[in-house]
Parts: C-alpha cells; structure tokens; sequence
C-alpha cells in the first residue's frame, strides 16, 4: 500500500524559501500570483493490508521522524 | 571531571571540543554514536558538523541514534548536556530543547565572528562570565534561526532561560546585530534545570588569542569546577 505525506509549514513560520520562488515567479510576469509557501513530498510504502492501520502507521512516523511539528503540519492520501 | 563528545558521521568541531575540554583539565573521551553505553561522564558534549549531511532536518536522524538515548537518559539524571551549533540542532530535535531552528532568514550560509551578550551568569555554563557580559564568537551555520511559539518564548524571557543574545559590538541587541532571524536575537537557550544548554555559536572556536580571542574558554572553564 502506498502513501502520500505532503508537510507544510504552519501559517506563522517564515517561509524564505517560498517568498524568494513567489518574488522570482511575480519577476517573470506571474501577475495573477498571491503567494507560494514551500514544502517536502514523501512517498511512504508500507506492507499492510488495512488502510486504517497502515495510515495510524504512517502517522506515527511523521510524528515520530518524518515531520517537526513545532513547525510543520502533514496531510497523508493513499496514493 | 569527566567529559564525553559524541561523534557522528558528519561531525567537524568533535576534535576542536575535546582540546577545548582538555584545556580546561576534563578527562575527555570520544564517543561513536553507534554505542549503547556513556562513558562516566561529569558533561556530555554534541559538537558541530554536519551529521548525516543534514538529511531531511538538521540534526533529525542523529537525534535517534543509539547514544543518545542514553544522552537523553543521563540528562534526565542531571548531568550536564552543551550542544554546539549542529549539537543544538540535534538536542532541539531530541526533544531536551523546545523550539526549532530553521533555515537563516538571508538563505545564507553564515561563518563570521558575532558580538553576544552573556544574559544569564547563574549557572554551571556560564558562571566565569559577567552578567550582561559581551564577548566575541564565531557562527558557523546555515540553519540558526531559532524559533518557538509565543508562549514558550515569553517563558524563556520571563525565566531567564535565554543564555546567549546577538547583539552589537557595544552591546545592544537590535535586528541590525541579529545575522540569522532568530526571534528575540536568541543565540543559546537552556533548559529549566538548567543542565542543558544549546547555543548556535562556536565557544571551543574561541580559546586561544592566536585564535582572535579567549572568551569561549570561559564557558569550559565554568564548566570544570
């Protein structure tokens, strides 16, 4: 079974990675853009065949690894 | 007084601790992080690097090896932790520090000496320095910029857990002396006990005047006492 993990960063943390692509997007005439906020993509496959348990699993290793949620929020999708 | 350096793959400042420590007459031994047991140690110091090329956050992979669950485990006994530049990444990661450090606000791999002021004297770290003292270190670094949320930085202020600020060379601490964005100018913080301490400038880069100056010596000076 596999999985997405998209992680972004929560909306009071200072993105100036994604300000620096929004201003060079807006520089080559992107006019209709309001802002961009840069993040990470996992791919998670897990050998499990229930998909409540399988995503309890990921979850876990986002809390646990893959994600600091001091300053990040994930959202996981069967892919 | 013993003392323990931790070393990952990916450390670069283990070597310039240990002559630090050393210096200041710890017994000092090296300790690969692929152990499962802490030499007896009086200290136990997280230098800098890069450890595991800073894959996917600094510090995070480090934060769970084998040792430093025992780290964690001798920290909660109250022996003394010092996280250097990546060894605060790593400690923040661990959980032993609240906060985050994220990438400097200029996206620039910063390396210069800075100005900072000593804000709290009061404990096992910092005792051989003067309160509000200011001394001259070196960053090395290229995520520094600390961050916590509202609540927990209004209690690093009001509990005097702040031990480091950067400021200007008479002192003052203003956005113009802050060189990574770290809210409240915040080079170094501890933990309530007060047995940890986690700061983003290098001491062990200070101790020799040929080296520019000696006031990090201070800091393992303080220590060994």
């Amino acid at each position: 079974m596999k999985f997405s993990v998209t992680v972004t960063l929560k909306k009071d943390v200072l993105d100036p990675q994604g300000k620096v692509v929004e201003q060079t997007l807006k520089n080559m005439g992107t006019n209709s853009l309001i802002g961009i906020r840069q993040g990470k993509y996992f791919e998670v496959e897990i050998n499990e065949k229930d998909e409540t348990k399988a995503e309890k699993q990921i979850n876990e290793m986002c809390n646990k690894l893959l994600v600091n949620t001091i300053i990040e929020n994930f959202s996981i999708k069967r892919i | 007084m013993n003392s323990s350096v931790i070393v990952f793959p990916g450390s670069n400042c283990d070597r310039d601790i240990a002559v630090a420590l050393e210096k200041s007459k710890f017994k000092n031994k090296m300790v690969w992080h692929k152990e499962n047991e802490l030499p007896k140690s009086d200290l136990i110091v997280i230098p800098g690097g890069f450890s595991y090329g800073d894959y996917l956050r600094s510090g995070a992979i480090a934060a769970k090896s084998n040792i430093l669950k025992e780290v964690v485990k001798a920290s909660k006994k109250g022996c003394l932790i010092l996280g250097v530049c990546n060894g605060f990444q790593i400690l923040i990661e661990t959980g032993l520090l609240k906060g985050a450090l994220l990438r400097n606000q200029n996206l620039r791999f910063l390396s210069k000496d800075v100005y900072l002021k000593v804000l709290n004297n009061e404990n096992k770290f910092c005792n051989k320095y003067k309160s509000n003292e200011l001394i001259k270190l070196n960053i090395a670094h290229n995520e520094g910029n600390y961050f916590t949320d509202q609540k927990h930085l209004e209690s690093l202020e009001e509990k005097n857990l702040i031990a480091f600020k950067y400021c200007d060379k008479k002192g003052d601490i203003l956005n113009d002396s802050n060189p990574n964005g770290s809210l409240n100018n915040i080079a170094g913080i501890f933990n309530e006990e007060k047995n940890i301490l986690g700061m983003m400038p290098h001491p062990e880069r200070m101790i020799e005047d040929i080296l520019t100056n000696q006031d990090g010596m201070k800091l393992f000076n303080s220590l060994f006492n």
